[in-house]
């Protein structure tokens, strides 16, 4: 089965929902005239990342009834999308969240489950911790979704590959950092390298969306990825520059891979179980 | 080992992208820059016309009676490369008045007199060009003081304040600034004979590895004595960096209610753009 898959590489205004709403129709529009099928767009997509003291103003809830949600659902008929929000809950809790929209439905919500508090991140002191990591299907196979930081940890792309996962939706904000002689930032070539690590391990695609632009000192490096199961890139997007990236990958390259190299087959899940219950049975490891 | 060396291409791109769109977010399209003939001014210079346009850029050449001659030229060479627009503005009569009035003032008080006309001038122009002043402060000077408060740090947005002095010097390399301002002694010229590496008591070399380690690198005063530099040097640039940190934070509200800015009021400048 073939899929044509674009990253949207965009920049947002910092909490204009309604012109970040108008950017995304306007990337749907040129991705529907290119016959896409899934459009990924990046973390806090449609309200900026630096929130801050915004983060309650420009949140939504991702229903029908939501007249921002709404006009993206009715644009999801012909082409599925992700998108990235401030996500209120009803006890009103506020997550990062993204939403996997397809023919008219919500599919499912994913809300970011590591939320960095450190360096230049201060998303804790804002946000409610996501505490679910599911994989969902679609139609074009079973899909997971992560922002950002979520995936800098090993566990959630791994608990996404048991829960059934091929096809790994992964979306940023990074802000460039670490300048030295090399042609990328330093935490632009780290997300590269363990993203082309989750293809390779997990045989599996990965995708990546990651925004461009700036807010106040900021730069986000964009530089989306997409890798196929064997760990091989096949589509980058420009660095630095608004773009949308469109691919068109043959899932049937999953049947290929995992034949040749069946790490998924024997992978031994009752093993790790034992060994995490006696790990974290010791008392002795700092978890939450 | 400590390699400052940077990819400049990399950074010229980031840098002219942040100061195009920060610069227009704000509702602007052009940019001032008090242009002294030296590094780091030509270097934000460079990287503002490439931003927004030669025409775009008003660069303010500012001497006092005492500045070098060698500065209003090599001022000059940055305009006539680049084809930004120019005024010279002496600060002379500006300044004699004031320093007339306390015959005794330091070189402390006579720089840092000098640094904040400038300022006004620079503020002035914004409003008369219409455009946004973009900061000349390097890593270095910003982490050990080296500054006029409210003098030559005063700016809207600063492109290069997160390169250290040897890195700006590189960034000027590639930008193809002429070769007489690569090459001479960095010097704030406010009075004759003065340079930075004479009046800080080391070489930018120097210090800049040594700020590498104890900020980039975050090691402590301790492990850079281990790593090789004398324990005085170290003891010096740390305590300087501590005693000037007022320069680089805004000045403390004395909080009272609920909310206060600085403290729970927080949003970025960019809110809404």
């Amino acid at each position: 089965m073939k899929l044509t898959l674009a990253l949207a590489q965009i920049e947002t205004h910092l909490g204009d929902v309604q012109y970040n709403l108008e950017k995304h129709l306007g990337f749907i529009r040129q991705a529907r005239a290119s016959g896409v099928d899934l459009l990924i767009f990046p973390e806090l997509s449609l309200t900026g990342y630096v929130l801050q003291d915004l983060a309650s103003a420009v949140a939504h809830r991702p229903t029908p009834e939501d007249p921002i949600f709404r006009t993206l659902l009715e644009a999801s008929r012909d082409l599925d999308l992700v998108v990235g929000f401030v996500d209120e809950d009803h006890r009103y809790r506020f997550f990062i969240a993204s939403a996997y929209l397809s023919q008219g439905q919500i599919l499912h919500v994913h809300h970011k489950v590591y939320l960095p508090t450190y360096g230049l991140f201060d998303e804790g002191r804002f946000f409610a911790w996501g505490d679910a990591i599911h994989a969902f299907d679609t139609r074009f196979g079973r899909v997971g979704i992560l922002i950002c930081e979520d995936f800098w940890h090993a566990s959630p792309p791994y608990l996404l590959w048991l829960d059934g996962a091929d096809l790994f939706l992964f979306t940023s904000a990074s802000p460039g950092r670490g300048l030295s002689q090399q042609p990328q930032m330093e935490s632009a070539r780290w997300v590269d390298h363990i993203n082309r690590a989750y293809a390779s391990l997990f045989t599996a695609f990965v995708a990546h969306a990651n925004r461009v632009g700036y807010e106040d000192g900021l730069n986000f490096w964009g530089g989306s990825t997409l890798f196929d199961p064997n760990g091989d890139l096949l589509a980058k997007g420009p660095d630095y520059q608004e773009a949308l990236t469109i691919t068109e990958i043959d899932l049937n390259e999953l049947h290929r891979t995992r034949a040749r190299l069946p790490l998924l087959r024997d992978e031994r899940t009752a093993l790790v179980m034992r060994e995490m219950n006696r790990i974290l049975g010791r008392g002795t490891q700092v978890n939450r | 080992m400590i390699d400052l060396t940077i990819n400049t291409e990399l950074a010229r791109q980031i840098l002219v992208g942040f100061l195009r769109r920060e610069i227009t977010r704000s509702g602007y399209s052009r940019a001032v820059i008090n242009l002294s003939g030296g590094l780091d001014s030509s270097v934000s210079c460079v990287l503002a016309a490439e931003a927004l346009g030669a025409q775009n850029v008003l660069a303010l050449r500012l001497p006092y009676k005492s500045s070098s001659p060698d500065s209003l030229e090599h001022a000059q060479m940055v305009i006539d490369q680049l084809g930004v627009q120019s005024i010279t503005i002496p600060i002379t009569e500006m300044v004699d008045p004031l320093l007339e009035r306390f015959p005794e003032a330091n070189q402390v008080r006579r720089g840092n007199i000098m640094a904040r006309a400038r300022m006004i001038i620079l503020y002035d122009q914004s409003e008369a060009f219409q455009g946004l002043p973009v900061g000349t402060g390097n890593k270095t000077e910003i982490l050990l003081g080296y500054t006029t408060l409210y003098g030559d740090s005063a700016c809207a947005l600063n492109p290069i304040g997160d390169l250290y002095k040897t890195q700006v010097r590189q960034l000027a390399r590639s930008l193809g600034l002429p070769e007489a301002i690569l090459q001479k002694a960095p010097s704030a010229d406010l009075w004759k004979g003065q340079t930075d590496e004479g009046e800080l008591g080391f070489t930018y070399a120097e210090v800049d590895q040594l700020l590498y380690l104890l900020v980039d690198q975050r090691y402590s005063a301790e492990d850079c004595i281990a790593a090789g530099f004398s324990d005085q040097f170290v003891n010096v640039v740390v305590e300087r960096i501590r005693r000037n940190h007022f320069k680089r934070v805004l000045p403390p509200i004395a909080k009272l209610t609920n909310r206060t800015v600085g403290y729970d009021f927080l949003y970025l400048r960019d809110w809404g753009t």
